[in-house]
């Protein structure tokens, strides 16, 4: 684990949460959609709140894809769930709203879990060919990749 | 009547969310470690090889079904139902596919992992 691969963890984390905290606040505004009525979901999309919502989704999509090139489906999905934590923290000492406790029993119980998966390895399925396949091709190109390593 | 759709949906969302994940996760497995991939041959070649993995755009396609049936879940259930038990059980479903179809090792760590995250998800955004 690199200080690069942590924040693409922290992105994924940040973006989840930031992005469906705005898609709630915009779909509260549009209210609710009926079958009836699809073009009801234009109109949501149309709405800033969702569309910022939106936006900030598809960087966390980013970061998400980013993150499973190199780790497992249950090493990363924690990650996203830390997100309701940072909610709970930003509402608490920013927003200075009430934090029940049965949120800080959620709070404590997200943490622990997240802090079970973290202490274990990142990658633990066996095939990955492309790493192997990495792995052959680094040695004899050492230099150039050394080179855009020092560039990046 | 309400119920049943609200926890039809429910349901929906949790399986498209788990197998957009699943596809998804595969996809970029194939596609190898981008930050590897970054550093040998550059951006376009990770956009190239994304592009042309076809479990990656099954994978979105199940990730937006997943998005829009939520969209009609909220707009048919209480947020405060309809958000968490998605949320908690997509993480459930999502430890037994990541066993079966990835060959994750999901050890006893990840599986207390996985129940205490969705047991925390229901509790917070409940």
């Amino acid at each position: 684990m690199t200080f690069r691969k942590y924040l693409v963890l922290a992105g994924v984390t940040v973006f989840a949460a930031a992005g469906d905290s705005m898609l709630s606040h915009g779909m509260k505004e549009t209210g609710s959609i009926s079958i009836h009525h699809l073009q009801g979901v234009i109109l949501a999309i149309l709405n800033p709140w969702v569309a910022v919502g939106i936006v900030l989704l598809l960087a966390f999509f980013a970061s998400y894809m980013n993150a499973l090139s190199w780790a497992d489906l249950t090493y990363v999905l924690p990650a996203t769930s830390l997100g309701y934590v940072l909610l709970a923290l930003v509402a608490k000492f920013a927003l200075h709203e009430q934090v029940s406790p049965m949120r800080w029993l959620g709070i404590a119980l997200i943490s622990g879990g997240v802090g079970f998966v973290a202490g274990g390895p990142a990658l633990t399925h066996p095939e990955s060919p492309p790493m192997e396949e990495g792995a052959k091709d680094a040695t004899p190109s050492a230099n150039p990749v050394s080179a855009t390593g020092a560039e990046s | 009547m309400k119920h049943a759709y609200t926890w039809g949906g429910i349901l929906i969302v949790v399986f498209f969310s788990v197998v957009g994940d699943i596809l998804i996760a595969r996809a970029m497995k194939q596609v190898g470690d981008v930050h590897a991939l970054l550093r040998r041959s550059g951006v376009w070649t990770v956009v190239g090889r994304v592009l042309s993995n076809s479990n990656f755009f099954l994978g979105v396609a199940a990730m937006a079904v997943a998005f829009f049936s939520l969209l009609f879940a909220l707009s048919w259930g209480d947020v405060s139902l309809v958000a968490p038990a998605a949320a908690s059980l997509t993480f459930i479903g999502n430890a037994f596919a990541a066993k079966i179809f990835l060959h994750e090792r999901v050890d006893r760590r990840r599986w207390i992992a996985a129940v205490l995250v969705a047991a925390g998800v229901a509790l917070l955004a409940g």
